[in-house]
């Protein structure tokens, strides 16, 4: 989301005209210098995802309990996924939060990013913003889990105040995944308003002006300038916050623990339950592949249907 | 050794549920993957933790309540062979079984531990645990010796034994004696119920009496109001209790006839589509929509049901014996104890279970290991249990000393033993696959509680994948 700044002019692709400006020049080989810069971060990559990544699919392709040596079991573990009743529920689940998660978080973050752009240059106002992410997801859970407690709970509290009866927010299997995810929306849309309100820093002044010219209002300004011009960083911010919610866990396994009645047992909670609660390793693997593959296709489709690759700019 | 865990609000201080040996659900659980991960990542480099010493004994345990009377038998120990020290470490239950996994992987448990039979069988497939019967001084341990079952059930599918048994515990009725005495109920009529399915019996009756709405009108009344109650007859705070409700509808369920398996030990068939199951769980769980007893979600299920009687929310809750310090902490009313009611089949039984003391078979010296656990199921060390009077001890000739002192606090200590002595006790389902079979059934009991659905309807299919898991073993 670095790839436009206003200094750079209005094209997205900046680095083709800074090449062209400079003069030609006798090449140095400069692999080696630059291997050796990479070297530091492809060790980590290596060993912290490229290993581990490799590993996690042959241990799918194994029945592995972690002390014992896994042994080759081909596809079963495969053949069990697509069986497997809980996974495809657990999966709906997980698709219902990311849904909710994402579609309230991008509006309330869109709405607090133009507010910071428009109404204020306050510095300590927009870093007020960002404070619930300061909060660890698994603190931000527990007080939660306290506020909106049914019997103790102040939130409960103010209800009964307004004559509300008491909601189990975490324990009604209808109020639970809404509750989670209105959580996280609290937690991340200081964030993600955060990435859209730099990517509005980006917009040139001249359009807005070309706008106001034509007769524009602030609502149609929106949604025929603001709004295209920022696809590119849009597509950005939702590929990424997609991945994260689909990821979501430790929201759910401090609050709800997957309750009531599977309500809340999200893919990587199962995932996790079938690792570390019954030893099953390969077959969690295997799960963790399934996710890998339907966050890449996800992924895919974003990127090809928000052209994240191009700049409406130019 | 009397000491309060509480807060003046009846809500324990800790997170950890002193003393709790159910399975259930847990919230922190996951936080111990970053220990198993960090773990691992120290074996592979190399660096594990300092082992091998082996005049050093570590011994794990999690329950705190027993955490003095155990220091006091390693103390003993020590001064009997000075050449070797007990190192004690005390983790809450939810955090046990992970670091005892992680320990496991990395090398770095413990050599001797506490064990739980919901729990052990999955230990003893995936062979982690030594057999005592093939160490000198864990060998000769005599059946006889201890309560009546309690070498049974740590008796492998393999005929192995994997834990020597330090003590054990059945369910009662633990009751609030001045929401009893204002109901005008005497704790031998509480302690003589009959119940049935179909209409309740006189334990549904009571419950009803015992409950009272916000404008003082018992449940058994007319203008009773079901939906704001003041005091529930019957407390519940975890729905299924692991896979067979050992404090919560087990012992109802095995009163109307029901097995949890094919086979009282390593069973390799579930019978969660008995009718005689499914009709008492809709009887039991159907007091809570009758108002007799709380809700899914109405109180915290982490809080457990001790809090809500210690709270004064319930008049009565099913607990176990193991239990009976925590109510002894009570301040404000007297808490006793009462037999579970009759059930159709006339009898009134009671879950028997015991922990016991594993040896992990990466113990540094099992010989040394087994001359511990030797001690600590020998009469020195059980009696010192006794003493302290937060366990039935396994011995049979230590657990008189508990019950004089429980007595003395005021529980009826006949309410637990009972139904050992008339034989009217059942095990936990100790099988294979125990982690999956939770897994299974921890939902499920959730939602027969919170959605109330017939649970034919949602065992039936359940009980088909746990048995399958059992088929795909034997082929």
């Amino acid at each position: 989301m670095t790839a436009v700044s206003p200094s750079t002019g209005p094209r997205a692709s900046s680095s083709t005209a800074t090449e062209a400006q400079s003069p030609p020049r006798k090449r140095r080989d400069d692999t080696r210098v630059a291997l050796m810069f990479i070297a530091p971060a492809a060790l980590g990559l290596g060993v912290f995802l490229l290993w581990p990544l490799i590993r996690g699919i042959w241990l799918s392709f194994t029945d592995y309990n972690l002390l014992t040596p896994a042994e080759f079991v081909g596809l079963a573990n495969y053949r069990r996924l697509i069986a497997d009743p809980i996974f495809w529920d657990s999966m709906k689940t997980t698709v219902y939060y990311v849904v909710l998660n994402i579609g309230i978080q991008t509006v309330v973050a869109m709405i607090i990013a133009l507010l910071m752009y428009r109404l204020t240059q306050s510095t300590l106002l927009r870093g007020l913003v960002l404070t619930p992410y300061l909060v660890s997801n698994v603190v931000a859970g527990l007080v939660w889990v306290w506020i909106l407690d049914t019997q103790f709970g102040v939130g409960n509290q103010i209800l009964s105040w307004l004559g509300i009866d008491p909601i189990g927010f975490f324990t009604d299997s209808a109020w639970a995944i809404p509750t989670i995810a209105l959580v996280n929306v609290w937690r991340h849309m200081g964030y993600t308003a955060l990435l859209i309100f730099a990517g509005l820093q980006t917009l040139p002044a001249s359009v807005y002006e070309a706008a106001r010219l034509d007769g524009a209002g602030e609502v149609r300004t929106f949604f025929s300038v603001t709004l295209p011009l920022l696809r590119p960083i849009m597509a950005l911010v939702l590929i990424m916050t997609i991945i994260g919610s689909f990821q979501v866990f430790d929201t759910v396994a401090v609050t709800t623990a997957g309750g009531p009645a599977n309500a809340t047992n999200v893919l990587q909670l199962y995932i996790y339950d079938m690792a570390f609660d019954r030893f099953q390793f390969g077959y969690a693997s295997a799960m963790s592949v399934g996710l890998l593959i339907v966050l890449g296709i996800i992924t895919v489709i974003q990127y090809r249907l928000s052209r994240a690759d191009t700049s409406d700019m130019g | 050794m009397k000491y309060s865990i509480f807060t003046r609000t009846g809500r324990p201080l800790s997170t950890s549920d002193p003393g709790s040996r159910r399975t259930r659900p847990s919230r922190s659980r996951w936080l111990s993957t970053a220990a198993i991960a960090t773990t691992a990542g120290l074996l592979l480099s190399g660096c594990g933790q300092e082992q091998g010493d082996s005049n050093v004994i570590d011994y794990w345990m999690w329950d705190t309540q027993q955490l003095p009377a155990y220091q006091e038998c390693a103390d003993l120990f020590e001064k009997e062979n000075p050449q070797y020290k007990v190192n004690i470490t005390q983790t809450g239950w939810d955090d046990y079984w992970q670091r005892l996994t992680a320990g496991f992987l990395a090398d770095t448990g413990p050599d001797v531990f506490v064990n739980h039979v919901s729990r052990y069988p999955q230990y003893a497939d995936l062979e982690v645990l030594m057999p005592l019967d093939e160490q000198e001084a864990t060998a000769g341990q005599e059946e006889s010796e201890y309560a009546e079952g309690l070498m049974d059930i740590w008796t492998g599918a393999d005929g192995h034994q994997y834990g020597s048994p330090k003590d054990w515990d059945t369910i009662a009725l633990f009751y609030n004696d001045t929401e009893l005495k204002e109901a005008g109920v005497t704790p031998d009529e509480l302690g003589n119920l009959k119940w049935n399915p179909q209409d309740g019996g006189s334990f549904e009756d009571m419950v009803a009496h015992l409950t009272v709405d916000e404008n003082g009108v018992r449940g058994d009344e007319p203008g009773f109001d079901k939906d704001n109650v003041a005091v529930y007859g019957l407390g519940l705070s975890d729905p299924g209790g692991g896979n067979s409700g050992q404090g919560q509808w087990g012992p109802f369920a095995n009163g109307a006839g029901w097995e949890a398996t094919d086979q009282p030990l390593w069973g390799t068939e579930y019978n969660y589509d008995d009718p005689a199951l499914h009709e008492t769980l809709d009887w039991y769980f159907g007091l809570s929509d009758k108002g007799y007893m709380p809700k899914y979600g109405q109180f915290n299920q982490d809080d457990g049901t001790l809090s809500q009687l210690m709270s004064g929310s319930v008049a009565m809750v099913a607990d176990g014996s193991w239990m009976v310090p925590a109510y002894a902490g009570s301040e404000e009313f007297d808490i006793g104890t009462a037999r579970m009611p009759e059930g159709p089949n006339g009898t009134a039984p009671t879950v028997i279970n015991g922990l016991a003391d594993s040896i992990s078979s990466d113990a540094d010296d099992p010989e040394v290991a087994a001359e511990w656990v030797a001690f600590l199921g020998s009469k020195k060390c059980q009696s010192v249990v006794a003493e302290a009077g937060v366990v039935f001890p396994a011995r049979n000739d230590s657990v008189a000393r508990t019950e004089e002192i429980w007595t003395e606090q005021g529980f009826d200590t006949s309410a637990f033993t009972d139904p050992v002595d008339e034989g009217e006790t059942f095990y936990l389902p100790i099988t294979s696959h125990g982690a999956d079979v939770t897994a299974l059934t921890t939902p499920a009991f959730q939602e027969i509680w919170s959605d109330r659905p017939p649970s034919g309807e949602v065992l039936d299919p359940i009980n088909g994948a746990i048995n399958d898991l059992f088929l795909t073993e034997e082929q």
